[in-house]
């Protein structure tokens, strides 16, 4: 087939499923409910692939959702790039879709780049936001460069495009649909990987700053590293944990566990306030769902104003001691 | 054993800007360092050297000026590295970018390990190391945090990946994508940096490669295209209030006092 042949006859939206411990990841969800918003536009099939064991518990799960197919197959191995590529390999060459979406997730980027190296195509990763041109083209859009930049991405030549997407960036959609949807289930037959697993265990992710109710964020506005006590002292007062930009983890202050943004966690608590940070792109595609957004700044053009429920111009040495000072009833 | 590392010179600090009139990148003639996450495979490289013996090669991609890698990667105590440089790998994505590299690699030879790092500062898209493994066709394992066991046959890590943390074991040849916090990168010794003087930088170019049909490089072997590079959009959701100190306390604490009434921001 050349070229244009390919890019003119493949059709429909592929998301990738991904399983753990029994359960769908809720990126799927999200990328399910982009996948629904971008076929609206241009007229195509929203397809699933799962892959597991006991894969079948898909059916029950998708019930309600915008799904013209899943593909579902069937292995008892764990997560290895290597095996599950077999079963999307297939599932792509049965269905000749023209976009496929993959959570941004470790499994996700394990097995983003080998896929789109088989079918020799495009591959745009973290992408904040998509959309569908008159072509059929995905329009993948990042941040870029660092700063303030977005780049608009496409992959013109080749099918399928291939994107990935983090957690908490797309909005999933409500299961009231009527769809039927066909199911094909099948054994995933692969030859032994060259790799082993050897051990496995679940580890609790309880303390990481993804799962908090309220996160205070340090920016650079926060002048030394001492200064990062009086931040931490309020987010313990408050029962919350103390994050920051890249800026702080770059100068070795903070860890990257503790990083909001593009290249750290995406995170979506209750409320986050916000300390000497400035916005940049990168940093608020990492935290702009978040339904309560106190930022505070010296600067009254701070771009995180933009984005902030609550924005609040005055300078962090003044505010945080007297928040402590209140919340201690001092 | 033969061990590869692929590292790259990336920006210092990941700050940039754009004028809006213009649309011009405001490039602020930003030093260049090696990425954090390739001196922690390096240090894993020399690791497995000091273990079981073997030879470290470093492979960078970049100007010329990225030359400065293997100096730095010599000073830490590499034996061997190579600048690929040629216009013709420039303007590179993922694909061609993963495919340069492996080619690159398979001219010099066969490797046992191939150490990348987990990802780059600034493409940042942890996908390079990925794509060089299929198209190497070999096993890889990503975000590897702690080297186990190795022995001259196989090698054993963990790896902490999404709420499971798993132990892997792989024969040769095989890719690891390493975590930064798997060692800490030890300092550059004068005594090599000094002794690495008169190394020689080998250089691979297009010439040197295999496949030598430039359109399957740089911007020419690239799936995607930037279309456009724009601004984002300002959109102020609120009016900003300006507040001292105790003024600013105050309304913080009635915000979160009316969070468990309301749902999203007034
Ligand atoms: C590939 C790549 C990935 C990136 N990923 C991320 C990411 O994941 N997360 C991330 O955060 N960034 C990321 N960045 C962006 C980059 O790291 C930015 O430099 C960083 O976001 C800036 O952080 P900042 O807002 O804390 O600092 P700055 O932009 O320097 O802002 C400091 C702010 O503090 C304010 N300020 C100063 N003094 C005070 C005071 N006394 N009181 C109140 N306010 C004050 C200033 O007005 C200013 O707005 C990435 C960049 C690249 C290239
Ligand atoms: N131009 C390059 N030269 C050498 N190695 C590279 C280059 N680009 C990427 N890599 C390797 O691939 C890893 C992941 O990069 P990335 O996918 O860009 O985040 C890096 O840590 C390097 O080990």
């Amino acid at each position: 087939m050349n070229i244009s042949e390919k890019v003119h006859s493949s059709s429909g939206i592929l998301v990738y499923f991904e399983i753990f411990k029994n359960e769908i990841r809720p990126v799927s969800f999200e990328l399910l409910g982009e996948a629904y918003r971008l076929s609206k536009k241009s007229n195509e099939a929203v397809h699933i692939v799962a892959v597991g064991k006991d894969i079948d518990f898909v059916r029950e799960k998708i019930k309600g959702f915008p799904v013209k197919s899943a593909y579902l197959y069937e292995t008892d191995k764990f997560f290895q790039p290597d095996i599950y590529e077999k079963a999307l390999e297939d599932c792509i060459d049965k269905l000749n879709p023209s976009i496929v979406l993959i959570g941004g997730t470790a499994e996700g980027r394990a097995l983003a780049p080998r896929l789109a190296v088989n079918y020799r195509t495009g591959l745009t990763a973290d992408c904040t936001e998509l959309d569908i041109d008159e072509n059929g083209n995905l329009l993948q859009i990042r941040p870029a460069f660092g700063g303030n930049i977005m780049a608009k991405i496409v992959t013109e030549n080749t099918r399928p495009q291939f994107a990935t997407v983090r957690e908490k960036v797309m909005q999933p959609v409500k299961p009231d649909f009527v769809e039927n949807t066909d199911f094909l289930v099948q054994n995933l037959d692969v030859e032994e990987s060259s790799m082993k697993i050897l051990n496995i265990e679940d580890t609790a992710e309880e303390d990481s700053i993804v799962n908090q109710n309220i996160l205070v964020v340090a920016g650079r506005g926060v002048k030394k590293k001492e200064d990062l006590d009086m931040l931490r002292e309020l987010a313990e007062l408050l029962g919350g944990k103390l994050a920051s930009s890249r800026a702080l983890v770059e100068k070795g202050w903070m860890t990257h566990k503790e990083q909001i943004g593009l290249s750290g966690n995406t995170v979506c608590p209750k409320c986050m306030i916000t300390f000497g940070v400035s916005g940049t792109v990168q940093f608020m595609a990492g935290m702009k769902t978040t339904p309560n957004i106190i930022a505070v700044n010296s600067d009254p053009n701070a771009r995180i104003f933009e984005i902030a429920h609550y924005p609040i111009c005055a300078d962090l040495y003044d505010v945080v001691p007297e928040l402590i000072k209140s919340l201690k009833g001092l | 054993m033969r061990i590869a590392v692929f590292m790259k010179q990336v920006p210092a600090y990941s700050q940039g800007n754009m004028d809006e009139k213009t649309g011009v990148i405001i490039r602020t003639g930003l030093p260049s360092i090696v990425n954090v996450y390739d001196l922690a495979a390096l240090e894993t490289a020399l690791r497995i050297k000091e273990k079981i013996g073997g030879e470290v090669v470093v492979f960078t991609m970049g100007p010329d000026k990225a030359e400065d890698v293997i100096r730095d990667a010599f000073a830490m105590g590499a034996d061997d590295g190579y600048l690929i440089c040629d216009r013709a790998f420039a303007g590179a994505d993922v694909l061609a970018t993963s495919y340069t590299l492996t080619q690159a690699l398979k001219s010099t030879g066969n490797f046992d390990i191939i150490l990348c790092g987990k990802q780059t500062t600034d493409g940042d898209t942890a996908q390079v190391s990925g794509a060089v493994a299929k198209w190497m066709n070999i096993p890889h394992m990503n975000w590897i945090n702690e080297l186990l066991e190795i022995t001259e046959r196989d090698i054993q890590v963990k790896c902490q990946l999404d709420g499971r943390l798993s132990v892997i074991q792989a024969a040769y040849p095989c890719l690891l994508s390493v975590e930064k916090s798997i060692f800490t990168p030890r300092m550059p010794s004068l005594k090599l940096k000094m002794a690495s003087r008169k190394k020689e930088i080998k250089r691979i170019t297009l010439e040197n490669l295999s496949d030598k049909d430039e359109n399957n490089y740089g911007l020419k072997g690239s799936a995607t295209r930037v279309r456009k590079i724009f601004p984002p959009e300002r959109t102020a959701k609120r009016d900003v209030v300006t507040k001292d100190g105790k003024e600013a306390s105050q309304y913080i604490l009635k915000i979160l006092n009316n969070l468990d009434t309301c749902e999203e921001g007034e």
